[in-house]
């Protein structure tokens, strides 16, 4: 026997569906304005070599890029606060919120279930423990690029939040690179979702999944 | 509201609950087809809208939104930092447009107007040197996103604004800073061109100023983007109507604030 179990609000799948294309939007504005100045490297690896910025069109595109993301910064920061919002005020934060240290022990028993290192994976609610802790992550993630963004945009006005983040320069590299925990979170969140299958992907358009029926 | 309450089941026999999934699923997902037609048509006509000075009108609108709320928050006491002489570094040139025409920095002379029809006065680098000097260490911001610690010395706009423009007579809104040549210009609010941290420089890293940043007299206006810092002034006009700009008018920020 099996029974629709309602898995996500209607308000979070549009929360979740509007922040992707306005977090898209920003990282490719971003990606605009980062031409301009593409200083950062791992070693000789660097991010975004020439051929990659010719190759998806980039160059001297950065004025487009800082109008675009002026303008979309307000509608990823709006959706970012009403789903905070949201999720505090209806108590779906419960889900999202690691509860205790145990979490991190939990959340690599799943890491190991799901390299099939381990058999079992540890009982969970909505969201198991490594999801827990990588969607909180995200959140707190999101803050952070919306207070380094600030501050690398209004150092003098906003000067002692700059200072917060260890000036100007770092708080520019701080933004960058919460931008590549975002690419690095996308490619795993897609997946895992591709691994978790239809039933699981469903449920995030249509908020109902197909769960057993136990009783 | 409880866990439960909020997250429901549907219980039917299994024929039944088949067609409910694919009742919803079939409605859900038209939904969700239309929003993303809808948000692609949206983003469509953002960019395709009419351009106002190089960048489609909405974005432009917002841009000028953005910048009149940093202009309502700027403050005298909002300052850049300030830092130690050891941390100065190498301030590179970043184009010279307006310093390309022949100039003779000996026969320098600054053109003031207090308005756009008023005539126009002389004054020489000594009126401003005569002006209280200042000596400022701090970031210059470029817009492509590069800084660099540097060092100033000049009078501050305030100061020459007080000295210059007729006592009693109601300061207009914007200024307006162009080079001999006015190939190059710059449109600045008032509040930020009076900022304490606003020069009217004439030395860099404790030297004269160098041609190749501006000789004889640069603005150094830390509260803005390198591209606000125009070298070379030739004329400062104040002025009642927001003043044209060299890149606002190639799509950037006419505010371009910090």
């Amino acid at each position: 026997m099996h029974k629709l179990k309602l898995k996500h609000l209607t308000a979070i799948r549009w929360f979740h569906w509007i922040n992707f294309p306005l977090l898209c939007l920003m990282i490719w504005s971003g990606i605009l304005i980062y031409w301009a100045y593409p200083v950062y490297h791992i070693g000789p690896l660097r991010f975004f070599p020439k051929w990659l910025f010719a190759a998806l069109g980039v160059p001297f595109r950065l004025a487009e890029g800082m109008a675009l993301h002026f303008f979309f910064m307000w509608f990823f920061v709006i959706n970012g606060v009403l789903y905070v919002a949201y999720t505090l005020i209806s108590g779906e934060w419960r889900y999202l919120v690691p509860r205790s240290w145990s979490a991190f022990r939990d959340a690599w028993q799943v890491v190991l279930h799901d390299l099939h290192l381990r058999k079992e994976a540890p009982p969970q609610d909505k969201y198991n423990a490594a999801q827990q802790i990588v969607y909180f992550a995200i959140i707190v993630m999101g803050a952070g690029s919306v207070l380094t963004g600030l501050a690398i945009y209004k150092p003098a006005q906003l000067a002692w939040l700059a200072a917060l983040f260890g000036g100007y320069p770092m708080a520019r590299l701080i933004h960058f690179v919460l931008t590549i925990g975002y690419v690095a979170f996308f490619i795993m969140h897609v997946a895992q979702v591709i691994l978790a299958g239809w039933n699981n992907f469903r449920s995030m358009i249509i908020g109902w999944e197909l769960v057993k029926d136990n009783e | 509201m409880s866990n439960a309450a909020r997250h429901p089941e549907i219980v039917l026999p299994e024929p039944d609950l088949e067609r409910e999934l694919r009742r919803r699923s079939r409605r859900d997902f038209l939904v969700a087809g239309l929003a993303a037609i809808g948000g692609i048509g949206a983003y469509e006509w953002i960019r395709s809208a009419a351009d106002q000075d190089n960048a489609p009108w909405p974005q432009r609108g917002v841009l000028d939104f953005n910048g009149k709320l940093s202009h309502g928050y700027l403050s005298d006491s909002h300052l850049m930092p300030t830092f130690p002489p050891e941390r100065i570094g190498y301030l590179k040139t970043n184009g010279d447009i307006g310093l390309t025409s022949s100039f003779d920095a000996n026969n320098w002379q600054l053109q003031v107007k207090y308005d756009q029809n008023a005539p126009a006065f002389a004054l020489h680098l000594s009126d401003i040197t005569s002006l209280p000097r200042v000596e400022m260490i701090t970031r210059f911001c470029c817009i492509e996103g590069w800084s660099v610690v540097t060092s100033w010395a000049g009078a501050r706009f305030s100061d020459f604004t007080r000295r210059f423009f007729p006592a009693g007579q109601k300061l207009p809104p914007y200024v307006y800073m162009a080079t001999p040549d006015e190939n190059y210009y710059v449109g600045l609010d008032l509040k930020s061109a009076m900022h304490p941290q606003t020069l009217l420089a004439y030395e860099h890293n404790g030297r004269p100023l160098q041609p190749e940043h501006g000789a004889p007299l640069r603005l150094v206006i830390p509260v803005k983007y390198g591209i606000k810092n125009i070298k070379r002034i030739g004329l400062i006009q104040y002025a009642r109507e927001r003043p044209g700009d060299y890149w606002a008018e190639e799509g950037y920020d006419w505010f371009a604030g910090l």
